[in-house]
């Protein structure tokens, strides 16, 4: 055997190292990253937050969202005059306690975030994969298929699909997910089509390795952390969407508790009775803000690339 | 082992046919070393390639024979292909740098070109000690700390000698080296071309060299071929090649190299440009260059012929001779 070139590291500090360690240090690194982005960890402190209530909203939802009662009705929050600790956000048009309602509603919101972004970002990135690297026809069609749904604002597109179809869950996710795979379409086929030109591909191709393994395990771990930050900033987007929908009626329907149709319920006490659509509109914005800000901290901290000075 | 026959691969592009590699005949025989000579696009690359069978769209092998070990790999579907490459004839690349996936372990690349070709279950711990031995090898110290690195932490000599890992994994009877020592700086090319050397020794594996330093094939190769605009110009054996030059063209190459302690008279070039492949000139196509040409030089297709044992030139000059 001859000399190795690289004997400089001594050997004193030969750590054995396991794939476990490895991987801790992998997360360590990541939150301490985290950390040092305030704003970005501020953002996945509430988003956690969030995704707390929803899960535990049977054990901490002070009443039936459900439950009407007329004395209550139109209550101010706790600190107003005629408040009550009892309803400390107030009650609705029909006494119904608006704390709970939110509390009920962040289920709703961050499911139709999560599934729509879960399915519409499976579907676009296996497709857009597929049509980068193979490109030709199939890429060609898919692609001019994604403009022509891009050509449409998305808000009327979706209005058209639910008159359509008709208000409910399902049928909101679909249309959701209808046009929202073009996103992460058109981004996997990018960047798969700038990575398919590097060496390593060639050097798989090489080896031996079939297409799908080449797509799957060489490329896109490669491309994975922009489909990532892509993932999470659309999440706040359909929760926005998703109340659009419901404040226009063609979302959620009542009396299941959705922030888009309580603040739509709200609309003709605005003048009287603020707290009725205001506090679940500020629950949106707190949410989609944090969802923001999460995002962005991710992006600086998975694609050291784009960050700025 | 390896006997190529009148082999051509077109790019068929917009302004035209571009013939990157125009009937080109070589012969490597068990555990030899064939040296591919010549200038940035003549085809060298394309070459190897063509071998291979993934020449890019819009490049098509359109006519030739790749006999390997009595099975023309020219015939053999994309799925057969997949069973040679890697694990009969594997490749070393230009740049370690970017041809290791930078996402993952190196040891983890090297189990992956492992597993592709593996017959049968065999246990991770197994595999991971085979990779270890892979590593040591070739030449690297604590292979348990190599295995995990990531492309960027190692240097270019030790990702190039991971990437040799990658292509002995499987123990192929062929490996086209693809300048793999073009990156590196000289002590490192060295060491680089000692461990091929070695491996060629040891192993018996045939090695296809492309390079544009005659110095390593003059050092490396047992055989030369040079190659000019997509045809092989001349061929022999390494001494012959490098010490009585027959073509204008290989002579300027020798001339070409760097002496020590030559400080009065400048590098000596050829002087022009390598010619457009979509539009070549009748006859040969180095008669623009050529320091010697004659009148009767574009007039036909220049044959290649043999003028001794082993040896060939595409030139009408050796006739004079």
């Amino acid at each position: 055997m001859f000399e190795p070139d690289i004997a400089k590291k001594d050997s004193s500090q030969n750590i054995k190292y396991s794939k476990s360690k490895i991987w801790w240090g992998k997360v360590n690194h990541f939150i301490k990253e985290l950390i040092r982005c305030r704003t970005a960890f501020l953002g996945a402190i509430i988003v956690l937050f969030f995704i707390l209530v929803a899960i535990l909203a049977p054990f901490i939802a002070p009443h039936d969202p459900l439950k009407a009662s007329i004395i209550n009705r139109l209550r101010p929050p706790y600190w107003m005059d005629r408040g009550s600790i009892d309803y400390l956000l107030g009650a609705d048009e029909i006494g119904r306690d608006i704390l709970s309602r939110i509390i009920y509603g962040t289920r709703i919101s961050i499911m139709v975030g999560l599934i729509t972004v879960g399915i519409s970002g499976f579907i676009g990135t296996l497709l857009g994969s597929f049509a980068g690297y193979y490109r030709g026809r199939f890429d060609a069609i898919l692609s001019r298929f994604a403009d022509f749904l891009l050509s449409f604002p998305y808000l009327i597109f979706a209005i058209f699909l639910m008159s359509i179809v008709g208000p409910g869950f399902f049928n909101l996710i679909v249309v959701l997910c209808f046009k929202s795979w073009v996103n992460f379409f058109r981004l996997s086929r990018g960047e798969m089509i700038s990575e398919k030109t590097k060496e390593y591909v060639e050097a798989a191709q090489v080896l031996g390795e079939s297409d799908i393994k080449i797509i799957f395990k060489e490329i896109l771990p490669n491309i994975i952390h922009s489909i990532i930050v892509l993932a999470t900033l659309r999440v706040g987007y359909f929760i926005i969407l998703e109340a659009s929908l419901s404040f226009l009626g063609l979302g959620i329907q009542p009396p299941t508790p959705a922030w888009g149709s309580m603040i739509n319920a709200g609309r003709d006490y605005m003048l009287s009775s603020w707290w009725v659509s205001t506090i679940p509109g500020i629950a949106l914005l707190i949410l989609v803000l944090s969802i923001n800000l999460f995002g962005e901290g991710l992006r600086d901290i998975l694609d050291p690339r784009l960050k700025l000075e | 082992m390896l006997k190529i026959n009148h082999l051509c691969t077109s790019f068929f592009t917009y302004r035209g046919i571009v013939k990157a590699v125009d009937g080109i005949s070589l012969e490597l025989k068990e555990g030899e070393v064939l040296g591919l000579v010549g200038e940035s696009g003549c085809g060298k690359s394309v070459t190897l390639l063509s071998i291979l069978g993934l020449v890019p769209y819009p490049g098509k092998t359109t006519d030739g024979e790749v006999w390997f070990k009595g099975e023309n790999l020219l015939e053999k579907s994309s799925n057969e292909m997949r069973h040679y490459r890697g694990n009969r004839i594997s490749m070393i690349f230009q740049d370690p740098m970017t041809t290791l996936n930078p996402v993952f372990h190196v040891g983890e690349q090297i189990r992956e070109s492992l597993k592709v070709h593996k017959h049968g279950r065999i246990s991770k711990r197994k595999e991971k000690e085979k990779v270890f031995q892979l590593i040591k090898d070739v030449g690297l110290p604590s292979p348990e700390q190599i295995y995990y690195q990531y492309p960027y932490q190692l240097s270019g000599g030790m990702q190039q000698r991971i990437l040799i890992a990658i292509a002995l994994s499987c123990k192929p009877n062929l490996i086209l080296a693809d300048e793999p020592t073009t990156a590196l700086d000289v002590t490192i090319q060295a060491q680089i071309l000692d461990l091929l050397r070695k491996i060629n020794k040891d192993i018996g594996t045939g090695i296809i060299l492309v390079t544009h330093d005659l110095g390593v094939v003059a050092e490396f190769c047992q055989k030369v071929a040079v190659m000019y605009a997509g045809k092989i110009v001349e061929t022999g054996l390494v001494d012959q090649i490098v010490y009585e030059p027959r073509h204008p063209y290989t002579e300027g190459l020798l001339k070409s190299i760097p002496k020590i302690g030559n400080k009065k008279n400048k590098i000596h070039s050829i002087p022009g440009d390598v010619p457009d492949l979509a539009t070549l000139p009748k006859g040969c196509a180095f008669y623009p260059r050529c320091s010697q040409h004659m009148p009767e030089c574009q007039k036909n297709e220049i044959p290649l012929q043999k003028i001794e044992k082993g040896r060939q030139v595409r030139c009408l000059l050796f006739k004079k001779l």
